[in-house]
């Protein structure tokens, strides 16, 4: 099977990183890097890196007569939502890693083989990416138990990884957060935020998840799934580790009666673009790559 | 030659003239009700807060801040569930105020736009956006909502200490250009000492003074508030932010009583009776309160290292939780280098002393055995 083709609209932090991991890639080339900005560093290292690179836009990209199989959105919700239906018209395939939320969201180890067929996949935010799956691990043990009543992340990344996107973009990054909390990590109610952190040297990305579960849930049941979840990520993302074992709290007033668990995750990147304290930037753009090559492999 | 003490470079009639408080050299905001929410642990009831807006409007205060501490949408698992909605709140401080306008505070990456129109139906008249002091640029879309809805702005410049005079400028011109009209500098980790506050202050005055006010939020963990709060004014700080009897995160905010009198005998007009103010603190705050604030292990740790004030319950449980030293938690939060909002990062910090202190333990017991 000859490699589907592929555009990266943005060409910033996210676009670049995702841009060398798709030059890794087996089922997918990365042909063309798309910017607004001839100034864009990201631009001049794609074209250094064999890519078409244009500033002129996705109005350019559109106008080519060979067009991509696939195009990942890295710029902005705004923009997204904008091109989305022209790349449904278009019969190109995107994944979209803004907080547009247009398509059907996905996180590769807890729904990654679903909407497969999907013209448009939403990757959620590099928040989500980095805790709904400890929100769905909580979920599936707790299940039995009437699963998670209420999710909480909060995400704290280093300022130089937050980009102009997430900057412009904080309201939608924690409200679709919060929603993916809820529709794929199974959280009856959840809720997300995000803390940019200046310090220097920057510090490695970091995640906190709380979920509260019936005091009659099986603890040693969710804290091996939490465990096999860690595991289940690192395949993509190796730097992704628990700093701490999954705490318990028994029930309290300050818990609302249910049982606490929390779960402290560090996120550390391959390094590939930015420095590894990107661990934000990381599991983003692994995600995306893992699931844009899903959706390849399914195209004739 | 001696210094005029009673001289204001800046007053806030001087800027916004008379209406409706008659002359006022500064015009204080009372935060009891949001960073008070902190040491209250945001069990504040609908009771409490009418209670105290009314007190403190009658002694003539003209701004009444009513949030969870941590902001619009700040009740969670991380910061603390609220024990009564905010909004409902915020309602109830708007319903009493017969005079004082009732501010609330937002944290981008916390609270959204929808928390700001809800709290605007509410009866909200003031937007104070916060943010950390570098990270201004978290705001735009916050301010730009704000002002398109006709809200009064403030903008937050959290842990001001952190950052030298020329950087806090340059962040407040971003909140300025996004539609803020008075950034504060805000001393959360109470940390400041008074011309590292002026420094800061007049670097403000100089970069947005033309056409934005300047203000000044101080804390007490060094003992500093109404000396920093003082000379914030001299630098031309014309909006002020305190809490009666300190009753804030930390060991408390700027008594603002204190400050009133000071005001009194520097000749300062803020507008508000002292006799009123201090019976109000004495017959109303204090019932509120779940203990007096104070400058103590804890809170003198916050100040020294340089940690957000409001970590100071959630340090305080998890020392409990896991029995270590609640002092070496807020330590390592400064040389971690902690910001407003990471209250998770403390669980973290105590699990980690309590790993060292087992180890410790178990090597003695080799040593021993």
């Amino acid at each position: 099977m000859s490699k589907k083709t592929a555009a990266i609209v943005g060409p910033g932090n996210i676009g670049t990183d995702l841009m060398y991991k798709l030059l890794r890639s087996d089922v997918i080339e990365p042909r063309w890097m798309i910017g607004v900005d001839p100034t864009s560093e990201g631009l001049k290292l794609a074209a250094d890196r064999g890519l078409v690179s244009s500033h002129e836009g996705v109005d350019w990209l559109l106008k080519q007569d060979e067009l991509p199989d696939l195009i990942f959105e890295a710029t902005s919700a705004y923009v997204h939502r904008e091109y989305a239906p022209r790349y449904e018209e278009a019969g190109i395939r995107a994944v979209d890693l803004t907080p547009a939320a247009v398509g059907p969201a996905v996180i590769p180890p807890v729904n990654g083989q679903e909407h497969l067929a999907a013209m448009n996949v939403n990757m959620i935010t590099c928040g989500g990416q980095a805790t709904i799956p400890m929100v769905a691990a909580v979920s599936r043990a707790a299940e039995p138990t009437g699963g998670v009543s209420y999710a909480e992340i909060v995400a704290s990344v280093s300022s130089v990884s937050a980009g102009p996107g997430t900057r412009a973009n904080i309201d939608e990054f924690t409200r679709t957060t919060a929603s993916g909390v809820e529709t794929i990590g199974g959280a009856a109610k959840g809720k997300a935020i995000i803390i940019l952190n200046p310090a220097e040297p920057p510090m490695i990305m970091r995640d906190t998840i709380f979920c509260m579960v019936s005091p009659d849930a099986d603890t040693d049941a969710i804290i091996a799934s939490v465990f096999a979840m860690e595991k289940a990520v690192q395949e993509y993302v190796p730097g992704y580790r628990l700093l701490q074992e999954p705490q318990i709290d028994e029930p309290s007033a300050a818990t609302q009666g249910q049982t606490k668990v929390s779960v402290f995750v560090e996120v550390e990147g391959a390094g590939d673009y930015l420095p590894p304290y990107s661990g934000n930037l990381d599991i983003m753009t692994a995600a995306a790559a893992q699931v844009g090559e899903n959706m390849a492999r399914t195209l004739a | 030659m001696t210094t005029d003490i009673n001289a204001l470079s800046r007053t806030w009639s001087g800027t916004h003239g008379s209406e409706p408080w008659g002359e006022l050299d500064l015009r204080l905001t009372d935060t009891c009700l949001r960073d008070g929410s902190h040491h209250k642990r945001h069990q504040f009831t609908g009771q409490e807060v009418h209670d105290i807006v009314e007190a403190l409007d009658s002694s003539g205060i003209p701004v009444i801040e009513v949030t969870h501490g941590d902001g619009l949408g700040g009740s969670s698992v991380n910061y603390g569930f609220s024990k009564t909605p905010e909004q409902e709140l915020i309602r109830i401080a708007a319903e009493t105020a017969k005079r004082a306008k009732i501010a609330f505070l937002m944290l981008p990456g916390v609270g959204t736009k929808d928390d700001i129109r809800a709290a605007q139906d509410n009866g909200g008249q003031i937007c104070r956006i916060a943010t950390h002091c570098t990270e201004a640029d978290v705001s735009i879309q916050h301010f730009g909502l704000a002002r398109e809805l006709g809200l009064e702005t403030v903008g937050f410049l959290m842990m001001s200490h952190t950052q030298p005079p020329e950087v806090l400028a340059k962040q407040a011109r971003i909140m300025v250009d996004a539609g803020c009209q008075c950034v504060y500098v805000v001393d959360s980790a109470g940390a400041l000492i008074m011309e590292q506050t002026a420094d800061r202050v007049a670097a403000l005055v100089a970069e947005i003074g033309d056409v934005a006010d300047v203000g000044f939020h101080g804390h007490e963990n060094l003992g500093l508030g109404v000396a920093n709060t003082v000379i914030a004014a001299r630098a031309g700080a014309t909006q002020i932010d305190g809490s009666v009897r300190r009753f804030g995160a930390g060991a408390g905010n700027t008594p603002l009583e204190a400050f009133i009198g000071v005001c009194d005998k520097l000749g300062w007009t803020t507008g508000v009776d002292f006799l009123q103010i201090v019976d109000a603190s004495e017959d109303v705050i204090k019932p509120a309160m779940p203990e007096e604030c104070r400058l103590d292990r804890m809170t003198l740790m916050m100040g020294y290292a340089g940690v957000y004030s409001s970590f100071l319950k959630h340090a305080g449980n998890a020392a409990d939780r896991y029995g270590v030293s609640g002092a070496k938690i807020l330590l390592e939060a400064g040389r971690r280098k902690l910001i407003g909002g990471q209250e998770d990062q403390l669980i973290d910090i105590a699990l980690m002393l309590k790993a060292e202190a087992d180890k410790a333990k178990a090597e003695l017991g080799q040593v021993n055995g």
